[in-house]
């Protein structure tokens, strides 16, 4: 067949009338899209190269740039939707594995939206946060088998003034700035953020209390500084996006100050292994727990993180029978900076059910209280973490929510490294893009948000502590579910009373 | 007194500082007049200064030992008492170029349609200059001088 053109996803729309070439766009577009034609004083844009990060757009002093859908869409029709022959095509030109970055985009049930939350009336009272108290504080880790009055140890306890922490992002994936913000908010809030298993940059140890460590497959930038820095360790064994898969830091992101980070060679590929070569087994597992608990004398809780499977429940009884003091676990829609598309689109559950199967299995085991359980992947609003702290979590994982308030479009294109807002790039002409001065606050921001909302809905079920919330499915009623699926989240469906 | 300081870390090189500036200091104050129907052509009085990926926007810096008020040979430049700032007599100045020499800055430019000297008035009359209001990285600042250590 005759070659086929470049494909063509969006459309830059130029209002002429506006535009004053000033060429701010020309300048900022990392992907070339728009050119300065001296001879006619114009700029031109070439749309086929647009990503739809919407960068150019937003900052147009005119607003004469809109970006849209390629209005010439393929012949397509229900069976073959565009994304289906748009594939279809890239493949046969490169005959590669299709890469993505984010979470999963499928129209998948989102069961959030399926599930409404409670609120009281009459036979009890509501609660103005405004005017009462309002408790948000939540412990993270291995608590005690029965209470013994007087004895209150919770030193390998990890304590979080709100029940959400910012989710494993490595340095290397995103930018320093971004690392950064994510640091100064985790401090400024009271809760964590996650390394990911890029290492801890020598700049970031001041931010170790407020830090979650991981030891992941590469072991990048694991000594015992760094395990000592940290508020709490994390053993990654899965991430949501791509559960199975490793990890591959390309080795044109690898710069001087990534190479010593992860203590690898300058401008090597970062690979990491699919499985940990060391954990074949619950009791490989639970020998590379009681190691790093050694290395840090029990003094913090050690996790880990799986990615929400078919057999998350089981397994996640055996993580905590292996020793871990909190598990956190990474749902179907969870984000990356790299999968497979087909890894991505496909693979895993989502973590509504997740959460719900989990903290069944764990209660019934009679073993639930001997680790936390931290939800991520699809955690889009504060209702989204209400609605997984009734599900049974005890704190939730953000991270798209968390680079979208530091600018981010969800243009999927985190793996070139060409991202225009400064967050998933290690270039230095778009890493300063990303001010950690005003990401800082706009994740301050995000989180006093989302703790205000959460304090409205806590008071308007009658409840003034998050603990009292947590896995009470009672308050949660489901709607537009069948009978399995309100039997797996183990919630009533909407209109049953009790 | 207020001044204006770089943060060079986080000038991502857009010049919409130097957009803002044309508009600011143009007849109609309005974006897309200012660009395409007024003459003289008004100009930025900021200028963004870039080699490789460093970047920041550049205009005066009021200097309290200024050479461009010793070199004025018409009296145009003066010191504006109420804000400190460095301004430009523009019926005064006559285009003799002898400030554009001296500025160890270089950021007096010659506005050869007028003939007169333009640079930087801090936004004159402003409670903020409109470089520091639209720069979207906050890579220029507007702040007292005794608080900025890095500049």
């Amino acid at each position: 067949m005759a070659k086929r053109p470049v494909l063509q996803d969006f459309w830059v729309e130029r209002d002429e009338s506006k535009c004053v070439a000033c060429q701010a766009c020309v300048r900022m577009c990392s992907n070339d899209v728009h050119s300065f034609d001296p001879q006619l004083n114009r700029v031109e844009s070439d749309s086929s190269k647009c990503v739809g990060c919407h960068f150019c757009e937003a900052f147009c002093p005119t607003k004469a740039i809109v970006i849209k859908r390629n209005p010439s869409q393929f012949r397509e029709n229900e069976n073959w939707k565009y994304k289906d022959i748009a594939n279809l095509v890239k493949q046969a030109e490169t005959g590669g594995v299709l890469l993505t970055g984010m979470g999963c985009d499928h129209p998948y049930p989102i069961y959030w939206d399926h599930i409404l939350l409670n609120a009281s009336q009459v036979t009890n009272p509501s609660i103005d946060p405004l005017r009462e108290p309002m408790e948000l504080r939540t412990y993270i880790g291995r608590k005690p088998d029965r209470i013994e009055p007087g004895h209150t140890n919770n030193d390998s306890l990890l304590k979080l003034e709100i029940p959400i922490m910012f989710s494993a992002m490595s340095y290397g994936s995103i930018s320093y700035n971004a690392c950064l913000s994510l640091a100064q908010a985790a401090l400024a809030a009271g809760t964590v953020w996650n390394t990911g298993e890029g290492g801890l940059h020598p700049d970031l140890y001041k931010y170790g209390k407020n830090a979650i460590v991981q030891v992941a497959s590469g072991r990048f930038g694991v000594h015992k500084d760094y395990l000592e820095s940290a508020s709490a360790i994390e053993i990654k064994i899965g991430q949501g996006a791509k559960p199975g898969i490793g990890g591959h830091l390309p080795g044109e992101k690898v710069s001087e100050d990534i190479s010593k980070t992860r203590m690898i060679p300058e401008g090597t590929d970062a690979l990491s292994p699919a499985p940990h070569h060391d954990i074949y087994s619950i009791e490989d597992l639970k020998q590379l727990i009681f190691c790093l608990k050694e290395a840090t004398r029990y003094r913090k809780p050690v996790g880990v993180k799986i990615a929400a499977v078919h057999n998350v429940a089981p397994i996640a009884s055996g993580v905590v029978r292996a020793g871990a003091d909190y598990i956190a676990i990474d749902g179907l829609r969870g984000g990356t900076g790299a999968a497979p598309l087909v890894i991505r689109n496909n693979v895993g559950i989502p973590i509504e059910l997740a959460i719900a199967c989990v903290d069944t299995r764990l209660r019934e085991e009679g073993i639930r209280n001997q680790a936390s359980l931290i939800a991520g992947g699809g955690i889009r609003n504060s209702a989204d973490v209400i609605k997984a702290i009734a599900l049974g979590a005890d704190a939730v994982y953000i991270a798209t929510a968390a680079l979208v308030a530091l600018g981010c479009n969800l243009c999927q294109k985190c793996y070139t490294g060409k991202c225009n807002w400064g967050i998933a790039t290690q270039d230095p002409y778009l890493t300063k893009r990303l001010n950690p001065e005003i990401g800082t606050q706009r994740l301050i921001n995000l989180l006093s948000a989302w703790s205000l909302e959460i304090k409205e809905m806590l008071g308007g079920m009658g409840i003034n502590a998050i603990e009292s919330l947590r896995g009470n499915r009672e308050h949660l009623r489901g709607i537009g579910l069948n009978d399995t699926e309100l039997k797996i989240l183990g919630i009533k469906p909407a209109g049953e009373a009790w | 007194m207020k001044r204006i300081y770089i943060k060079e870390e986080y000038c991502m090189g857009c010049r919409i500082c130097e957009v803002q500036c044309l508009v600011q200091h143009s007849k109609t104050k309005n974006i897309i007049k200012a660009y395409k129907g007024e003459y003289p052509k008004p100009l930025p009085r900021i200028l963004v200064e870039e080699m490789g990926h460093l970047s920041f926007a550049l205009q005066c810096r009021h200097c309290e030992d200024a050479p461009c008020l010793d070199s004025c040979i018409t009296g145009a430049m003066y010191r504006d008492e109420l804000t400190d700032a460095v301004l430009c007599n523009e019926e005064k100045c006559v285009g003799c170029w002898m400030c554009v020499m001296v500025c160890p800055f270089g950021v007096i430019s010659r506005s050869e349609e007028k003939r007169v000297a333009s640079k930087c008035d801090m936004c004159y009359g402003k409670t903020e200059p409109v470089c520091v209001k639209n720069c979207p990285n906050g890579a220029i600042v507007y702040r007292d001088e005794e608080k900025n250590e890095e500049c």
